[in-house]
C-alpha cells in the first residue's frame, strides 16, 4: 500500500533521516519507535505533505506523493493526527470534525462531511452534538477529537503520531484498543507513532525502529524487543517512559 | 418568527425612505453611509479571519481612479469601466497577495506588506498627476442630467437605491460566507495552518478566495463613490488613512457581526460631520485623532465592537435557557 524508499530529510547540515526504506501493507498496524529526535515525526511530516523530503520516494498505492501538498495527500486517502492535539477552538466538536469531513475526503459535500463526522465521533466515542464547545474537553478528549478528525477524512492510511503522551494507564489501554478498533471495523491501515513501548507492543502487527534518523530494526514485536540492537539505544529510554509513566500515576 | 420578518421589513422601510423624507443633505448622509458600509463590510470579510489588510485604500482608489481615468481618456462607459476596474483590483490582491500566503506571511507581517500596498497606490497616483490630477484630485468629466452610460445622476434617490442595491449585496455575501463550509476553514486556518492543511483546507487557496473578494468589493466601492461624489482624490479613496480608517470603523462597529461595518460607517461619518460642521476648518484632521483614541480604547475594552457587544448581551438570556432546560 505505501512504499517508502531512501526517505532523506536534511534541514541545513542536520540529517533528521538518512536514507529509511520500508513498506507498510494493507491492513496492517506498524509500529514506528524510537527516543527523542530519531526522526519519527519527520517522516510523518513528509508522508503528510507538510514538508517535502530531500530525497527518496513515497509511493501511495502505486503512485508518487512525495512533495505533494498536505490537502492533496488527504485527498489520497492518507490521514494524520498531530502529536500534541491541534483542535480548533473557535469551532465547536461537531464542527472541527465536520470540517475535516468537507475538505479532507475531497467530495465538498455538507451531507456527506456531517455523515462523516457522526461517524468518527461516535467510532472514539465523543458527544455528536453539535453545540458542545472544545473548550470542555481534557487531555483524553482532545486526542479522541484529533482521532475523530483524522477519521473524518475517511484515510485508507492512518498516520496517529504519538497519540499516548499525557494519558494515564487505563486511557493508554483504551487508546490501543480504539486504534485496533478502527483497523479491524473500518479496515484502516495504520502506522503509529510511540514513545511508549509496552502498549505499543501489543496492538502493533510489526514494528520499525528508528534511532539518529535511521532504521536499526524492523520485525515482529516479539524479534525486535529482543534484537540487541535495539535494546541497546531502547531500554535507556524504555526505562524513563516507565519511570515517567510511575510518575504520572502517582500524582 | 420575528427576525424572519424584521428584514424584508426593515429593507422596505429602507426603499421607501427617499420618497417620503427628500432633505438632500441628510439623504446625501445615507449615502455615503451605505457606499462605506459597503467597504467597511468587504474589508471585515477577511479582516474577521485575522487577515489584517492596511491596502484596501489601494483596492478602493484602484476602483476609483481606473473607472474615472478610462471614462476621461478612453470614453469607457463605467458599465465596462467598472468591471476593468475590479479585475485591475483583484489582479493586484492576487499579486500581492499569493506570495504572502504561499510563503506564510501572516499577522504582522501580513499588514505591513498590505500598508505597503496602500503606500504604493498613492505614490503611483500622486507620481503620475499629469493623468490623476496627483494630490489635488481628479473629476470625471459631466454629463448633462441623468445619463444611464455615464452612470451619473442628478438625482439623489436614484443614488441612494444604487448605494441601497450594493449595501445589501455585501451584507448577503457576507451571510453566504458565514453561513459556508469556508467560514469554518477560515477560522481553523487563523488558529493553526498546519493543522487546518492537515484536516485537507487547501490554505493558499482559501485565504487567497476571501481576499480576492474582499478586493472586488472594496474596488466597486471605490468606483461607486467616484460616481456619486464626481470628484476623487488620493486622500478620500486611496492610501494609508483610508486603509485605517477601515479598520478603526469596523472594530467600533464590531467585527464578528454582519452589521458591525455599517454600524462603524454610521458612527464614523456620523462623528467626522459633526466635528466638520460644530469645528469648521479648525477641525480638520481631529476626527482622525479621534479615530486613534477610540480604537485604542475598543480593542482593549471593547474588542467585540458597539454591535458585537450588544448582541452578545441580548443574547446571552436566551441562548442559556436550552441549556437549563436539557436536564430537566
Amino acid at each position: 500500500m505505501l512504499v517508502v524508499e531512501g526517505l532523506v530529510k536534511r534541514f541545513g547540515g542536520f540529517t533528521a533521516v538518512s536514507n529509511v526504506s520500508f513498506k507498510v501493507d494493507q491492513g496492517e498496524i506498524l509500529g514506528l519507535i524510537g527516543p527523542n529526535g530519531s526522526g519519527k515525526s519527520t517522516i510523518f511530516n513528509m508522508l503528510s505533505g507538510t514538508f517535502p523530503p530531500s530525497a527518496g520516494s513515497i509511493k501511495f498505492e502505486g503512485s508518487e506523493i512525495a512533495g505533494l501538498a498536505p490537502h492533496r495527500i488527504i485527498n489520497r486517502g492518507i490521514g494524520r493526527t498531530f502529536q500534541i492535539p491541534r483542535p480548533f477552538r473557535r469551532l465547536t466538536i461537531f464542527e472541527n470534525v465536520e470540517l475535516a469531513g468537507f475538505y479532507g475526503q475531497g467530495s465538498h459535500s455538507r451531507a456527506k462531511a456531517d455523515e462523516a463526522a457522526e461517524k468518527a465521533l461516535a467510532m472514539v466515542g465523543l458527544p455528536t452534538d453539535r453545540r458542545a464547545p472544545v473548550d470542555g474537553l481534557g487531555a483524553a478528549g482532545l486526542k479522541k477529537l484529533e482521532l475523530a478528525k483524522a477519521l473524518a477524512t475517511s484515510p485508507k492510511l492512518l498516520l496517529a503520531d504519538e497519540s499516548l503522551g499525557g494519558l494515564d494507564e487505563a486511557e493508554m489501554d483504551q487508546a490501543a484498543d480504539m486504534l485496533r478498533k478502527i483497523r479491524d471495523e473500518l479496515g484502516i491501515t495504520i502506522i503509529w507513532v510511540e514513545h511508549i513501548m509496552g502498549v505499543l507492543m501489543r496492538v502493533v502487527d510489526r514494528v520499525m525502529v528508528l534511532d539518529h534518523g535511521e532504521k536499526i530494526s524492523e520485525g515482529l514485536p516479539s524479534a525486535v524487543s529482543s534484537d540487541p540492537k535495539v535494546i541497546e539505544v531502547y531500554l535507556g529510554t524504555d526505562a524513563d517512559a516507565t519511570q515517567a509513566a510511575a510518575a504520572e500515576k502517582r500524582r | 418568527m420575528n427576525q424572519r420578518y424584521a428584514w424584508p421589513i426593515a429593507v422596505a422601510a429602507l426603499i421607501a425612505l427617499p420618497f417620503v423624507y427628500r432633505d438632500p443633505y441628510h439623504l446625501h448622509i445615507l449615502i455615503l453611509i451605505l457606499i462605506w458600509s459597503f467597504a467597511y463590510t468587504s474589508w471585515s470579510l477577511m479582516g474577521r479571519f485575522g487577515l489584517v489588510s492596511l491596502g484596501h485604500g489601494g483596492f478602493m482608489g484602484v476602483g476609483a481612479y481606473v473607472t474615472a481615468l478610462l471614462w476621461n481618456h478612453l470614453g469607457l462607459s463605467p458599465w465596462i469601466g467598472i468591471p476593468i476596474a475590479l479585475v485591475s483590483a483583484g489582479a493586484l490582491a492576487l499579486v500581492v497577495a499569493y506570495p504572502c500566503f504561499r510563503f506564510r506571511i501572516t499577522g504582522h507581517y501580513f499588514a505591513l506588506v498590505t500598508l505597503a500596498l496602500s503606500g504604493i497606490v498613492l505614490q503611483v497616483i500622486t507620481a503620475t498627476r499629469d493623468y490623476t490630477g496627483g494630490s489635488l484630485g481628479y473629476t470625471p468629466e459631466r454629463t448633462k442630467g441623468n445619463n444611464i452610460v455615464a452612470l451619473q445622476f442628478d438625482d439623489k434617490i436614484v443614488w441612494y437605491l444604487i448605494a441601497l442595491a450594493v449595501w445589501l449585496a455585501g451584507l448577503l455575501i457576507w451571510h453566504v460566507v458565514d453561513r459556508s463550509m469556508s467560514r469554518y476553514a477560515m477560522e481553523a486556518i487563523s488558529e493553526d495552518e498546519d493543522a487546518a492543511a492537515a484536516a485537507g483546507v487547501n490554505v493558499t487557496f482559501e485565504k487567497l478566495r476571501i481576499t480576492v473578494i474582499s478586493a472586488l468589493m472594496t474596488a466597486l466601492a471605490g468606483a461607486l463613490y467616484c460616481q456619486y461624489q464626481m470628484f476623487i482624490s488620493p486622500d478620500t479613496v486611496s492610501g494609508i488613512a483610508v486603509s485605517l480608517q477601515m479598520v478603526f470603523a469596523v472594530v467600533v462597529g464590531g467585527i464578528y457581526v454582519a452589521l458591525g461595518p455599517t454600524v462603524g460607517a454610521i458612527i464614523t461619518l456620523l462623528l467626522a460631520e459633526f466635528l466638520r460642521i460644530f469645528f469648521g476648518t479648525k477641525a480638520v484632521g481631529w476626527d482622525n485623532l479621534v479615530y486613534g483614541v477610540l480604537l485604542v480604547l475598543f480593542i482593549i475594552f471593547l474588542p467585540k465592537g458597539i454591535l458585537g457587544s450588544i448582541l452578545e448581551r441580548v443574547k446571552v438570556g436566551p441562548a442559556k435557557a436550552p441549556v437549563v432546560k436539557k436536564p430537566a
